[in-house]
């Protein structure tokens, strides 16, 4: 086994030898670059100027009030530009494939955030884009792949397989193989072949300096819990990853329970059924049937359904490091219009996961302590199918 | 005494010829249909065999294959709707090796093969009758643990070189290189398309420095002109997609009339 790019066992370079060039050409700029003072500088005014960065951690009084334990504050990523945090990591690896000299970004997507997300970047530095897309999650994110096309990027409906976010990421991946040598690919979460989980928390875990800076601004300390939610795990690991050596702050990320306990009816790698793997370059925890072929994941959350998981999270798992909950389809759902009713906050239906999750943490906490919920990002995308999904509970 | 691989090569050596590599998804029928079982997809191969091929890839159908095109990617969701898994496909080696002798080696994914125990499956695979394992998405750095057991075991485990392989990599591939090395013609995944070769064929030439072991071209060879073609920048070639497109299209004869004509065109493309 490789040490390379491991987080204890779990992480790797399980590619086709065709890729390896590309990840080492990338490890060294990534390498070169990550602590250059020029790039660095670079990086945070963009994500300052123009993605709208340090975001607030704001109190939540009205939210807190409704639980009557800890005080609770969201990390509003939602706030940035294009509506979610995915815009951090994208203008990082934008920034790197300019300085690598790429002409071309490909992406893959699932809701659709990621993919609207490099296609802003692309615009941003006039790179061409290429976006695939499940063709399932196309049909059910249109909006959003709309938003791509106005931005310039081509979007690509992918069929094969299972028609979602694995499959989009496989073809991602082998459009890359086939235009490696002009093309960055911009992976959407701490997921994938070394050095993408270290690089992409990375240009995440300003979320999680941030927290640690405006608590002890504004609570004089540091929170006793962070909650996020988990897909592939980005916005949990840019949230939990400036406080990994602090057991103090308790760290939860909150999967997606989907509509059951059985074989695709979940997204539940970490707190369910997965076992280690190796799915898109990593091995990490996954879900798998007995004869090792990867299950398709069910959430309501098109960010959310995927099957496995950033292997750093693995790492945090089984070292103790941070805890793995989920919550259901429907606890998700209620989250979602609390929020709203609430706090005025429509929450995407990734992050409505982590605010369910505070249903069953609220009544363990006490008034001094504190929670962070990242707010991973905004709900504009998943309003047509949640007023869908509503209807139809109302008609039923 | 070598394995039967090695044989095979040493005597195409021998002969002056090139070895045709014919890959076949374990669970596909040559009808193109997978309810007919594993008996179907022995049948392809003993008919595979007779038309020419010198060596069998038996493909290990897997839920997400990274590094292959459209064709065997139908082919994997067909084979797998069929109820293919790995024990099954052990199984068809066991059926194979009944009444041939020809090389066997097995290619698929690392997860599947993880989930089983690689040790296992390097056992039972070699009690089966596999010759050895071709696993795209491991490459050369993280298949030391790997390339423990198979050595162990006396089985080949296939390194990968591709027109990207270059400098101190490639020397650190070849000096481990057993059975054969699997040169991949040009970037991107397994499908048919058109390839100059002559790329393949500087990369195969950097090879040779390193390694005696036998050369084998693969990606992207579908008619029996790219055959040719490509076998002149080594010592075999490697087709999936153009027999096993025909396969999908439940036309078995096309695909053995491909695979008769490659074999015939190999065979005078070395005359001497
Ligand atoms: C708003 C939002 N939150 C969370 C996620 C899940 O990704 P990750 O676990 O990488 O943060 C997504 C993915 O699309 C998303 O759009």
């Amino acid at each position: 086994m490789n040490k390379k790019g491991r987080f204890g066992r779990f992480g790797g370079q399980y590619v086709p030898e065709i890729v390896m060039p590309a990840l080492n050409e990338l490890e060294g700029a990534y390498l070169k670059y990550k602590d250059d003072p020029e790039f660095k500088e670079e990086f945070s005014s963009y994500l300052r100027e123009y993605a709208g960065r340090p975001t607030n951690l704001y109190y939540a009084e009205g939210l807190t009030r409704h639980y009557g334990r800890a005080r609770i504050f969201l990390k509003r990523e939602d706030l940035l530009h294009t509506g979610a945090h995915k815009i951090n990591n994208a203008l990082g690896q934008a920034l790197l494939a300019q300085r690598m000299g790429k002409k071309r970004v490909v992406a893959e997507t699932g809701a659709g955030q990621h993919g609207v997300a490099t296609a802003t970047v692309a615009a941003l530095f006039g790179m061409e884009c290429h976006v695939f897309m499940g063709a399932v999650d196309a049909e059910r994110q249109k909006l959003n792949v709309f938003r791509m096309q106005l931005l310039g990027a081509k979007v690509i409906p992918v069929s094969s397989g299972t028609g979602t976010l694995k499959d989009a990421t496989s073809e991602a991946i082998r459009y890359w193989a086939t235009n490696i040598r002009d093309t960055h690919y911009i992976i959407g979460s701490a997921v994938g072949p070394h050095p993408y989980p270290a690089m992409v928390r990375d240009f995440q875990k300003a979320i999680g300096e941030e927290i640690r800076a405006q608590s002890l601004e504004k609570i004089g300390g540091l929170p006793d819990y962070l909650v996020a939610c988990v897909g592939g795990g980005s916005n949990a690991i840019g949230s939990f990853y400036d406080f990994r050596e602090e057991p103090a702050v308790k760290k939860i990320g909150v999967e997606a329970g989907g509509r059951g306990e059985g074989a695709g009816d979940n997204a539940k790698t970490l707190s369910g059924a997965g076992e280690p793997g190796i799915l898109h370059g990593a091995y990490s925890y996954l879900l798998q049937n007995e004869d090792g072929q990867v299950v398709e994941a069910y959430s309501i959350s098109a960010g959310l359904d995927y099957p496995g998981v950033g292997p750093e999270h693995s790492f945090y798992k089984d070292a103790g490091i941070a805890e793995y909950v989920s919550v259901t389809d429907e606890e998700a759902l209620a989250a979602f219009q609390r929020l709203s009713r609430i706090e005025g906050i429509i929450p995407a239906m990734e992050s409505s996961h982590a605010l369910a999750y505070l249903e069953k943490l609220m009544p363990e906490t006490s008034p001094e302590e504190t929670v962070v919920v990242t707010l991973s990002g905004r709900g504009d995308k998943d309003v047509q199918m949640v007023a869908k999904v509503l209807g139809e509970q109302e008609g039923a | 005494m070598g394995t039967r691989l090695e044989n095979k090569f040493a005597e195409l050596k021998r002969q002056g010829r090139k070895a045709l590599i014919i890959y076949i998804t374990a669970g596909i029928s040559p009808a193109g249909k997978s309810a007919d079982g594993p008996q179907a997809t022995v049948e392809a191969v003993r008919a595979a065999e007779a038309a020419g091929a010198d060596i069998i890839e038996l493909g290990l159908p897997f839920s997400d294959p990274m590094a292959d095109g459209p064709v065997i990617q139908a082919a994997s969701v067909r084979a797998l709707q069929g109820g293919m898994t790995l024990p099954k496909a052990l199984g068809i080696a066991r059926e194979i090796r009944k009444f041939s002798e020809v090389p066997l080696v097995a290619m698929g994914y690392i997860n599947q093969m993880h989930h089983y125990g690689f040790e296992k499956f390097v056992q039972e695979g070699k009690a089966a009758g596999l010759d050895g394992v071709i696993v795209p998405d491991v490459p050369h750095e993280e298949s030391a643990g790997m390339r423990e057991v198979t050595q162990r075991q006396g089985f080949h485990l296939m390194e990968f070189i591709t027109p990207g392989t270059t400098g101190e990599r490639m020397a650190r591939t070849c000096r481990e290189a057993t059975g054969f090395i699997y040169c991949v013609s040009n970037y991107g995944v397994t499908g048919v398309k058109e390839i100059d070769y002559s790329a393949i064929g500087k990369v195969c030439a950097e090879a040779r420095k390193f390694t005696q072991v036998p050369l084998a071209i693969g990606f992207g060879i579908g008619t029996s002109e790219a055959a040719v073609q490509a076998a002149a920048q080594a010592d075999g070639v490697i087709v999936g997609s153009a027999v096993m497109q025909r396969m999908l299209e439940g036309k078995m004869g096309e695909a053995l009339d491909l695979i008769g004509e490659m074999r015939q065109a190999l065979d005078k493309s070395c005359i001497r």
